[in-house]
């Protein structure tokens, strides 16, 4: 018996909390849950949003009452009582008043999947389901019967397409530069008139060259007016008759039809097509619909120019503040109170920094710019220019939102700099400066592009303050363009975060743009990737330069 | 005992009077010693003088009344137990002190008889003067090269022919030149530990010290880059002037000309290193050179 009370009891193995098993366990567990949820949710919007553009087949449903339909099934679920429904984009909204509809299985006598049925893609109106029947020029017929009438217009719409694509870039590109020109001779003469007086020489030499101004553009208008009449010209007359399923009788412009497709009897590579053009308008063209179809080329460009513009913004601010805060300012109370500061900054909720950036930069700031620069604007058109959101104002305000992030990581980056090597360019006769830019930032970079990254991500995907100061809906004008002087940093843009607020919860077809919304999502994390991957090698390479201590 | 004190010396003590640790105790006390400086250091010509120098870290003090002369072009080791103020005295002299809020001094310090801790004295130009390599090879984050004539390029030398002519002497003069003269553009943090405390020494002198400070430059470096950064402080010898702060009896004993043993912040006894290794005026000195303290 063990009766010495002082003895220390020894056991004869480990017990199983000393071999931390069930640490390494718990873990794990909780990494592969966050694991699991992350992929889990990237999964489900890059299967939704890849899928989005792939032509999927039709249906002709026989229902009980004698109605035909033609449709795309888009989804299906079961009532409490077991019987399933499903739902079905209709199309053709013009005459049914509806872009879906929902039937319920006993209602459906028989699917099938007809050959001729044919999806049509419209500028406006949304989608047009049927089946070709004839195509018209003018009064003439040119083909009639389904595969005539479909082979005939897949020779004539590329040409009239290629004819639409013109005009339209006439009526955008050249008639705005036109439009510009005039506004810029306009607001000269009230310039004029500010600052030599009315009824001046400077005033009246200013009007006589915008009159002379007006003459020109006005030819050059009169010269766009031919040759779009003439496009047009070439254009008008096309149809292509449609018989629906329900049995009226439609004739579609041409020039409207953005691309049809027949998904029932396309093989693999005609499907990879549409595919491929859908993907193509996708990336590169403007939106249409309200934003539910077309492309999203403007959002694209401006998420990418306000966070490179941002991150720019940010660094050398936010590294100079991490600066002074690290090596310049003595320990004490008052540095932890303001590095508190700064950290509870990252806790204020986005929406404050867009009503600050509203009220300083937009009104106070761009207000003061506009009554010294662009005073004329102001007096004749009652526009601001500066002094409404714009990209340069919402990348300021996104700059201030993510200044903690960056001076966080640039002091923690600072701080790991080994002292020893201070000390070594000390005792070689260098100044604090030239220590801190030869040595201490170098050695720094990686940890403060890690800061960056971080910063970018959060600020690309920031929404709420991006409302109030220059994310708009739709807003083509890009912030770099041919007109003088190219960069338009005052111009409001559009954002991909804001457009799947906007097509998700706006849209007046909210079903038809949520396939859109899963695109536009997969579209933004994509871009997001890319420009953390491009930070992140910028890193690597910095960190090898810089930080590997090998022996 | 093998001490032969000098009869001259009137502060000495007769060799039989008390334990080996008489005077350490009474420092250990808190009391005062008078140091025992030999006859030949006061001869030689000194390119650094330090005179009754004090210093504090807040309110503790780590140096009591430091007097002594460092000769001129002679390599003079600072050896004693740890913590007692060596490195601390060392980094006095380049004023790297300074860098510590709490420090405060009083005493002086002379740099070819110019005061060190003068209020007209430009902290930075004092430095350029002076070459100092650390105890962990603390090379920078740029190209071996770069290294080497990072002293020359913040005094805004940019000539390239000038700092080729330096990096390859001072290479030579650290004898890593051989090594590394094929990769002078690489990072030097890819060199081996040896190679970058070479590095850090061609670095320190390629300003042209008037004065080289070393801070136990062996201790974090594994026997075979102890041996040529030691060999290295032989080729030193003579044509700098060092003051080698070490942990290492036999390194003293190798490589330097002077000796000074230091114990809690007060200079115990200062003489030529053959004197105090194998002769020294002091017992407590031989029990520690010889291992039996310390």
């Amino acid at each position: 018996m063990n009766s010495d009370p002082l003895r220390r009891r020894r056991s004869t193995h480990a017990a199983l909390a000393a071999h931390g098993e069930a640490w390494v366990w718990l873990t794990g567990g909780c990494l592969a849950m966050a694991m699991a949820m992350i992929i889990g949710l990237l999964g489900y919007i890059v299967s939704e949003g890849v899928a989005t553009f792939w032509p999927r087949p039709i249906e002709l449903i026989e229902l009980t009452d004698g109605r035909k339909v033609l449709g795309e099934e888009t989804g299906r679920d079961t009532a409490p009582d077991g019987t399933g429904r499903r739902l079905v984009r209709t199309a053709n909204f013009e005459l049914t008043g509806k872009h879906f509809e929902w039937f319920d299985d006993g209602e459906v006598t028989a699917t099938t999947r007809p050959a001729e049925a044919t999806v049509v893609e419209r500028l406006e109106g949304g989608r047009f389901q049927g089946f070709p029947t004839r195509l018209l020029h003018g009064e003439e017929v040119v083909a009639v019967g389904g595969e005539e009438a479909w082979l005939g217009f897949r020779e004539k719409h590329p040409d009239i397409r290629r004819r639409w694509r013109e005009a339209w870039r006439i009526d955008k590109g050249d008639r705005g530069v036109l439009q510009r020109k005039l506004r810029a001779a306009r607001l000269a003469v009230v310039q004029a008139g500010l600052s030599a007086g009315a009824d001046s020489p400077a005033e009246a030499a200013a009007a006589a060259a915008e009159k002379a101004v007006a003459a020109e553009v006005e030819a050059q208008e009169r010269r766009l007016d031919e040759r779009t009449a003439d496009l047009r010209a070439g254009n008008d007359g096309w149809g292509l008759e449609f018989t629906t399923a329900s049995g009226e009788t439609v004739v579609l412009p041409m020039a409207d039809i953005v691309r049809a497709w027949q998904p029932n009897k396309a093989s693999f590579q005609e499907r990879l097509g549409v595919y491929a053009s859908r993907w193509g308008e996708f990336l590169g063209d403007d939106p249409r619909e309200a934003n539910s179809a077309g492309g999203v080329f403007p959002a694209i460009w401006g998420t990418i120019a306000m966070t490179l513009i941002m991150a720019l913004l940010v660094a050398p601010f936010g590294v100079l503040a991490a600066l002074y805060l690290r090596e310049y300012a003595s320990r004490g109370p008052l540095t932890a109170a303001v590095r508190i500061a700064i950290n509870n900054l990252a806790g204020v909720p986005s929406i404050v920094y867009g009503a600050f950036g509203l009220g300083f930069f937009c009104y106070v700031l761009g207000g003061s710019i506009d009554e010294l620069l662009f005073r004329p604007a102001l007096v004749a058109d009652g526009q601001p220019t500066f002094g409404t959101g714009g990209l340069l104002w919402a990348s300021l305000t996104l700059a201030l939102l993510t200044l903690p992030v960056v001076i966080v990581a640039t002091e923690e980056a600072l701080s790991a700099v080994p002292n020893s090597m201070r000390e070594g360019s000390y005792a070689c006769g260098a100044s604090k400066w030239q220590t801190i830019r030869r040595i201490v930032l170098p050695r720094a970079l990686p940890g403060i592009m890690t800061g960056l990254i971080l910063a970018m991500a959060r600020g690309a995907g920031e929404v709420a303050p991006l409302m109030l100061v220059g994310v708009k809906k739709l807003a083509l004008d890009l912030p770099i363009d041919g007109t003088f002087p190219f960069v338009h940093p005052e111009r409001e843009f559009m954002h991909l975060a804001y457009l799947i607020y906007d097509v998700g919860f706006q849209s007046p077809n909210s079903q038809a743009a949520k396939p859109m919304v899963f695109t536009i999502t997969f579209l933004l994390v994509a871009i997001i990737a890319l420009l953390n991957v491009a930070a992140i090698w910028i890193r690597g390479r910095l960190r090898r330069r810089y930080v590997s201590q090998q022996f | 005992m093998s001490t032969s004190p000098s009869p001259a010396d009137p502060r000495q003590p007769p060799p039989s009077a008390g334990p080996a640790t008489d005077r350490l105790a009474v420092v250990a006390a808190g009391g005062q010693v008078e140091p025992e400086v030999h006859e030949r250091v006061r001869q030689t010509p000194a390119v650094l003088e330090i005179d009754r120098f004090n210093l504090w870290y807040g309110t503790k003090q780590a140096l009591h009344s430091i007097t002594m002369p460092i000769p001129h072009g002679k390599v003079t080791a600072l050896i004693g137990p740890s913590g007692c103020g060596k490195s601390t005295l060392l980094r006095s002299v380049n004023r790297l002190n300074d860098l510590v809020p709490s420090v405060r001094i009083t005493g002086e310090m002379r740099l070819n008889g110019d005061p060190i801790y003068d209020q007209r004295m430009d902290v930075i130009e004092l430095r350029k003067r002076m070459g100092m390599v650390f105890q962990r090879p603390n090379p920078f984050p740029m190209s071996i090269y770069e290294n080497v004539v990072y002293a020359l390029r913040i005094d805004g030398e940019s000539k390239r022919i000038v700092l080729d002519e330096v990096c390859e002497r001072s290479l030579r003069g650290a004898a890593l030149w051989d090594e590394v003269k094929d990769r002078l553009g690489e990072s030097a943090l890819g060199l081996s530990g040896g190679q970058q405390q070479r590095l850090c020494i061609a670095r320190a002198i390629a300003a042209e010290p008037e004065v080289l400070l070393l801070d136990e430059p062996c201790s974090a470096l594994d026997p075979i880059a102890t041996g040529k950064v030691e060999d290295l402080i032989q080729e030193l010898r003579g044509l700098y002037s060092v003051l080698i702060v070490t942990h290492n009896m036999q390194q003293a004993s190798r490589s330097s000309d002077y000796t000074a043993f230091m114990y809690l912040g007060r200079l115990i006894e200062y003489g030529p290193t053959t004197d105090i290794f194998t002769k020294p005026v002091l017992r407590e000195t031989e029990a520690y050179v010889t291992g039996r303290f310390g």
